[in-house]
């Protein structure tokens, strides 16, 4: 499969989470779409990395090449459950102080 | 057209239509419920590249419980649909137009690179997405950031609940 057909793919992913994130007021769908562009980022991720693998494999036989990715997608996946506990639990706050979660009341730092 | 490549399609064409449909569906319930779709069509990718760790984590941590998470907010806040507020149409059509064009100028760059072409991505063969080397790489090379990790998580947990009790 060439490397441009998951490229595409991720990219539309990638630009429908951008679409949802400017185009929804609801804070926890744009919340869901970031979550959405972190997870095409990762597919790509890993898709290089069988990429380079196929690459690598040609050459040596038994590479460990392009595991580096993965351990990243490893660690984005952490990082990405640790934001979203964080995350939420402000959304979970501002519903609590102004009980909407629309984004657009959320503009007490322009004035 | 053979079978890895049928699966390569089937899974894409179920990822964009569910990861559309997230945005598309008024009640935020049901975005949820896409959103978890579009995890199992790149969890199946995951699978599809031989990345079989990556599917498994991806299928326990996003669609068992970050996506439990959302559902249980979204529970606590009890969101209508009907008192959702919607934006203008103009912004709404100004942030496709915004979207569209991002995708376009990334698509044309991509396809215009010359360093990409004919690089094949290796499906179903390759033994570096299985535990047993990721976990050799995770506990030697990489065992600093996954001890700092810990402490990501001991933090996001302090903040989340102190965030949490007032």
């Amino acid at each position: 499969m060439p490397i441009e057909y998951y490229i595409f793919l991720c990219l539309t992913l990638f630009s429908i989470g951008v679409i949802g994130v400017l185009t929804r007021r609801n804070a926890i769908i744009v919340f869901m779409c970031i979550e959405l562009m972190l997870n095409a980022v990762n597919m790509l991720l890993v898709a290089f990395s069988k990429m380079n693998y196929a690459a690598a494999q040609a050459i040596t036989p038994n590479t460990t090449a392009g595991i580096d990715a993965q351990i990243f997608v490893f660690f984005i996946m952490v990082v990405a459950a640790a934001e979203v506990s964080i995350g939420l639990a402000i959304i979970v706050m501002i519903y609590r102080n102004t009980h909407s979660i629309d984004i657009n009341f959320l503009n007490r730092l322009k004035n | 057209m053979n079978t890895l490549e049928i699966l390569f399609y089937a899974l894409s064409a179920l990822a964009i239509i569910s990861a559309v449909m997230v945005l598309v569906s008024k009640n935020p319930i049901h975005s949820v419920l896409w959103l978890i779709l579009v995890f199992f069509a790149i969890s199946g990718h995951y699978i599809l590249l031989n990345a079989q760790f990556l599917a498994i984590v991806n299928i326990i941590v996003y669609a068992g419980a970050i996506m439990v998470l959302f559902l249980f907010v979204m529970m606590l806040m009890n969101v209508k649909k009907d008192n959702e507020p919607q934006k203008q149409l103009w912004v709404k059509l100004i942030g496709v137009i915004a979207g569209g064009s991002f995708l376009t100028l990334l698509i044309a760059l991509v396809k215009q690179n010359t360093s990409f072409q004919g690089r094949d991505v290796l499906l179903k063969d390759g033994n570096i997405g299985l535990i047993h080397p990721l976990g050799q790489a995770l506990f030697t090379d990489y065992v600093v950031p996954f001890e700092i990790s810990s402490v990501l998580f001991l933090s996001a947990m302090v903040g989340a609940v102190i965030i949490g009790k007032k």
